[in-house]
């Protein structure tokens, strides 16, 4: 990787200025073969310099030019910023003077990425910047904060510090048998300590798995046949809350309704029209479609007409979604209600209308109890808050059950997957080598900074 | 008169290096200051210990002599953590340390091509940075095409007691003033470091009514494969257990000033594993008393060696504190503790061959490596002198790998990381510890030993009747039914087991935890020898444990088998953190796995150098 890389750092619209980045050892000299002002590679380190870039002769646009040499650099190599006007097509030019002068079009996260490997930042803190990149909520903003300094390592390596302290007592009792100064730690004592470590885990997993909720959204799907008032509901919420509208850019995300903020957490409505069977492929399609939405969401709505007894459809769509987090709304809760809900005792169940606007803000504080979402400015907002990282909390918490239910009475032999428990724990913070983990959590990085 | 080989140093690395390349035909010298402290143990009588005792069975598997030896002089014996696991089970024994010796030099005085030497060397011959041979402090030139360094503690070393200081080999033997000098100036890294010794006392002088007897094994047992026990369990001499106490402390407390070790005379750095009484006491101020062992030094005297009280105080303190011990009150000393300074080379100069990297020819192994210990030190002087062998005879060197041996993660510690303090053996070490067994070591190694030319037919037929013994009981056991009769589900029952329900084979029965390989083999009346049952048992039951532990060695012989080119230039890979490539033109590693060990040398650096080696060597 010796060479320089650029990117457009800004989100590219009408803005008032836009930043294009150059990181590498050449980008102090390719900034300077476009630019008109100072000799640039005569400049003293992190200062401003007012020009002009050029195209041979041609004014392109006035410019302010940042020098930073390293290694006090974001990237820790000699990085420059060129900050522009706004528009689209003078940004673009600029990036294109700079690639046809040698530099090389950063890939996705490759800023971040060298930050990374040039020591400057560790990989929770690399994850973080990806967060607080594509943070849309303020308390989301602020989780990307807290770990870019690094507070959700801090959660990990307590536990990593409890595991090989635990392991060293195991060493120091093979390696001086004899000695009586060190505990001897037996079957019993690990248990005690796996269990503790277990009961942590578990806290840090759910207020992750919050946390994850919170930075990405909770996608909510609103569910039930024709006719019940799905979409009144939906209105209703849409219309109160203000919604931010729909038109989230990318074609990866689901179809959304609309959202709306709830505590300071994004809370979508994810589109689920139309659970029937049916014979029509188009039809069908849409049917695919909708089960997807509910086995993707983080919450289901399941909607009744409270004027109508419960068909057999209401018990299919129902079916397919009393294994997810789910709230039954019985609707028209303002009309003479024949509905029995006997069957749903077990779940929980809010009457609204809204017509006479009855339940809406009971609903809203359900959600809340459900997510934990009144608690959050509470929170420190150290906890974990990417699927890389849970997924291996949840490996960690597999191995630690692993180290219970082992029937081996040898603590050497336990020890081998205490051992285990600990590297897994050491991934998330990057410190067990491996060679794919660079490519995963790098590839997940948006363009520039 | 030219040799083949010049070992320089009499001491445990020395006496196998020096075994090792005159059985491997090679007509070898071995230079001493004093003959009759050939194999003598400065510090405590004892050989083995955990993962030490494994390193022994690994010498004596290869060829090496430290078993044979320590069998045939050994006072004590026991199997150190015998309820654990198989793999941290470890032999240990106290020496009768003069029968150690004159053992030595007896084998070493029958080897043939092997010839001993008294004298001290000044300095290397090299010719275009390759050895050619050694001189004498009496200037006489000795010419061989190697020459081995096993120098200990001898370099240049300063003896410390109290105030005084002076120049001093261990117990007042002579130090060797000018070879690190002459080391230094022909380029190699000088580190110092430091260690030391307990005072010894007079056996007669001790109460042994009031305090705690340590007793051998009661059963027989030996280091060496190839040996049959050759003493009486009844006639094993036992150690003594003692403690410091609140009184012992307080004077050292008081004292501090005039001992050595803070009054900051001492320069260089002592092992944190073996810390001095001075040490324990200031670091660890909560505990209100230590562990102090008592081991019989020599039996011809009834010395005493006082172990875990290591002391820089000066003479007059170190009989008042003896005296604060329990049992201790009248003893008299006979040898005062002290502390050694000395020259040892920055291990990181090395090839995994233990030959310099600097100077062609030239091998270093043991203390002047700076590790510790007997055991570590004879294993390096083993591979050390068969390396120098097989590179007369232009064969690639004998290179253990972390999974083969205790030896190999020795070496290769030493060479990637470097050292901070004297390095000692510890099983933690040993990431695949479960492989690296005490009672697999024959196996992993002698074929190896046989190769390199030193397990000669004797041993090899031993070797081969073993493991012709545990494939019959293998085969035996994955063929013979254990047939579902009232008879036999009641001898389940009673080994606290569950009835069968169908007959299954042996091999099935023995992996439940509760049912043990011998009790069956008795139980049907068969009969295998004792060796053979553990390590079929051990390779049944544990099989889920080593099958894992297989899996991560795989894993590192992936990296292992990612080969570095030699003309790599490290300051042309980019993006590399500065220490790592300080680190790695330094170590200059051949393997990619070898790289990831290196100290400093962190995952992403290993990523950068990846990347550039796809590029740089697409074809490699």
């Amino acid at each position: 990787m010796e060479d320089t890389i650029a990117a457009i750092s800004t989100i590219v619209g009408e803005s008032a200025l836009n930043v294009i980045k150059v990181s590498g050892n050449d980008s102090i000299e390719i900034v300077n073969k476009i630019f008109s002002g100072k000799d640039l590679t005569k400049v003293k380190s992190h200062t401003i310099h007012y020009g002009f870039i050029m195209n041979k002769n041609e004014k392109i646009d006035e410019v302010l030019v940042s020098i930073f040499k390293a290694p006090k650099t974001y990237t820790r190599e000699d990085v420059v910023e060129i900050n522009c006007h706004g528009g689209v097509s003078v940004t673009n030019k600029i990036l294109e003077l700079l690639l046809t002068n040698g530099c090389r079009m950063a890939e996705p996260g490759e800023f971040i990425k060298r930050a990374y490997l040039n020591g400057r930042i560790n990989l929770v803190e690399a994850e973080a910047v990806s967060d607080l990149i594509s943070a849309k909520t303020e308390i989301a903003r602020k989780i990307g904060i807290k770990g870019l300094t690094g507070e959700s390592s801090k959660l990990i390596k307590e536990l990593r510090e409890d595991l090989i302290s635990l392991i060293a007592n195991i060493e120091v009792n093979i390696d001086y048998p004899e000695y009586e100064d060190a505990v001897e730690v037996t079957k019993d004592l690990i248990k005690e300590k796996i269990n503790n470590m277990i009961f942590k885990l578990n806290e840090i997993i759910s207020k992750s798995e919050n946390q994850l909720l919170i930075k990405n959204g909770i996608k909510v799907s609103i569910v039930g046949k024709p006719n019940v008032g799905k979409s009144s509901i939906l209105n209703k919420f849409l219309n109160e809350e203000k919604a931010i509208v729909t038109d989230i850019e990318g074609t990866t995300r689901d179809t959304v309704e609309g959202s709306i903020i709830l505590n300071g957490v994004e809370i979508n409505f994810i589109d689920t029209a139309g659970i029937r069977d049916t014979n029509n492929i188009v039809e069908k399609i849409g049917v695919e479609k909708s089960l997807k939405a509910i086995e993707d969401a983080d919450l289901v709505l399941f909607v009744l007409d409270g004027t109508r007894k419960i068909s057999k459809e209401d018990l299919e769509i129902f079916d397919k979604v009393k294994n997810k987090k789910v709230i039954i709304i019985v609707n028209k809760s303002d009309e003479a209600q024949i509905i029995d809900l006997s069957k749903f005792n077990k779940y929980e169940i809010i009457f609204t209308s809204t017509k006479i606007e009855e339940g809406l803000d009971e609903l809203k504080n359900k959600i809340v109890e459900m997510f934990n979402l009144g608690n959050l400015e509470l929170n420190d907002y150290t906890y974990l808050s990417n699927s890389r990282q849970i997924s291996i909390l949840k490996d960690s918490l597999n191995l630690a059950n692993n180290v219970l239910n082992k029937n081996e009475t040898e603590v050497d032999l336990i020890e081998i997957d205490i051992k285990l428990l600990w590297e897994k724990l050491g991934e998330i913070l990057g410190e067990t080598y491996k060679d794919d983990l660079l490519d995963e959590i790098f590839s997940k990085f948006c363009l520039g900074k | 008169m030219k040799y083949d080989v010049i070992v320089v140093g009499g001491g445990h690395a020395g006496c196998e290096a020096a075994h090792a390349c005159a059985i491997l035909g090679n007509k070898t010298l071995l230079i001493t200051g004093n003959i009759n402290n050939i194999g003598d143990m400065p510090c405590n009588p004892s050989i083995g210990g955990s993962a030490k005792g494994i390193v022994v069975r690994e010498i004596d598997a290869l060829g090496g002599i430290m078993g044979e030896v320590a069998d045939a002089t050994h006072i004590q014996i026991k199997f150190l953590n015998s309820k654990k696991g198989p793999g941290v089970r470890s032999l240990r024994c106290q020496s009768n340390k003069k029968l150690y010796s004159e053992e030595m030099v007896k084998l070493l005085k029958n080897t043939n091509n092997l010839i001993l030497k008294e004298c001290l060397v000044k300095s290397l011959i090299i010719d275009k940075n390759e050895v050619k041979g050694v001189i004498t402090e009496e200037n006489e030139n000795i010419f061989s095409k190697r020459v081995i360094l096993t120098t200990g503690t001898y370099l240049n070393s300063d003896i410390m007691r109290g105030h005084n200081k002076y120049k001093s080999g261990p117990h007042g033997e002579k130090t060797s003033l000018y070879l690190s000098k002459n080391l230094k100036e022909l380029g190699l890294k000088i580190i110092r470091l430091k260690t030391g010794t307990p005072p010894r006392i007079d056996g007669n002088t001790i109460d042994y009514s009031v305090i705690k007897e340590e007793k051998g094994d009661n059963k027989l047992i030996t280091f060496s494969n190839f040996n049959k026990p050759s003493y009486k369990v009844k006639n094993q001499i036992s150690c003594y257990l003692t403690y410091t106490n609140i009184e012992t402390h307080k004077i050292i407390l008081d004292n501090l000033d005039k001992c050595a070790l803070y009054s900051g005379m001492i320069k260089g750095v002592g092992p944190r594993y073996c810390p001095s009484i001075e040490d324990k006491i200031v670091k660890f101020r909560d505990k209100d008393r230590h562990q102090i062992f008592l081991e019989p030094n020599e039996l011809s005297t009834n010395e005493i060696y006082v172990g875990g009280f290591s002391t820089t105080m000066p003479e007059e303190l170190q009989e008042k504190l003896i005296h604060t011990m329990k049992g201790l009150e009248n003893a008299k000393i006979t040898k005062y503790g002290y502390a050694i300074e000395y020259d040892a080379i920055d291990p990181t100069e090395l090839n995994m061959s233990l030959e310099s990297k600097k100077i062609k020819g030239l091998y270093t192994a043991g203390q002047i490596n700076g590790t510790s210990g007997y055991e570590e030190a004879a294993a390096q002087g083993l591979i050390a002198g068969i390396n120098a062998s097989l590179s007369l005879k232009e064969i690639e060197p004998l290179i253990l790998k972390r999974n083969e041996a205790y030896i190999g993660v020795l070496i290769d510690d030493l060479i990637n990381k470097g050292i901070t303090e004297p390095y000692r053996l510890l099983t933690s070490r040993a990431e695949f510890r479960l492989l690296l067994r005490h009672d697999n070591a024959d196996i992993r190694l002698t074929e190896i030993g046989r190769k390199v030319g030193l397990i000669n037919d004797i041993k090899y037929k031993i070797f081969n009747k073993k493991q012709k013994e545990i494939e019959n009981l293998m085969n035996y056991i994955k063929e013979t039914n254990f047939k579902c009769s009232k008879d036999n589900n009641e001898f389940l029952l009673k080994n606290k087991s569950v009835k069968l329900d169908n007959s299954i084979k042996i091999y099935e029965l023995i992996k439940r935890p509760e049912i043990k390989l011998s009790k069956v083999l008795k139980y049907l009346n068969v009969k295998f020898n004792k060796e053979s049952i553990e390590q079929v048992e051990i390779n049944i039951k544990y099989k889920g444990y080593i099958d894992k532990t297989n899996k991560e060695v795989e894993k590192m012989l992936n990296l292992e088998d990612k080969k570095i080119p030699n003309d790599i230039d490290y300051e042309k890979v980019k993006n590399i953190a500065t220490e790592a490539k300080q680190k790695l033109s330094l170590v200059r590693p051949l393997t990619i796995g070898q790289a990831s060990r290196i100290s400093g040398v962190n995952p992403a650096d290993i990523s950068m150098l990846l990347i550039y080696l796809k590029k740089e060597y697409p074809n490699e």
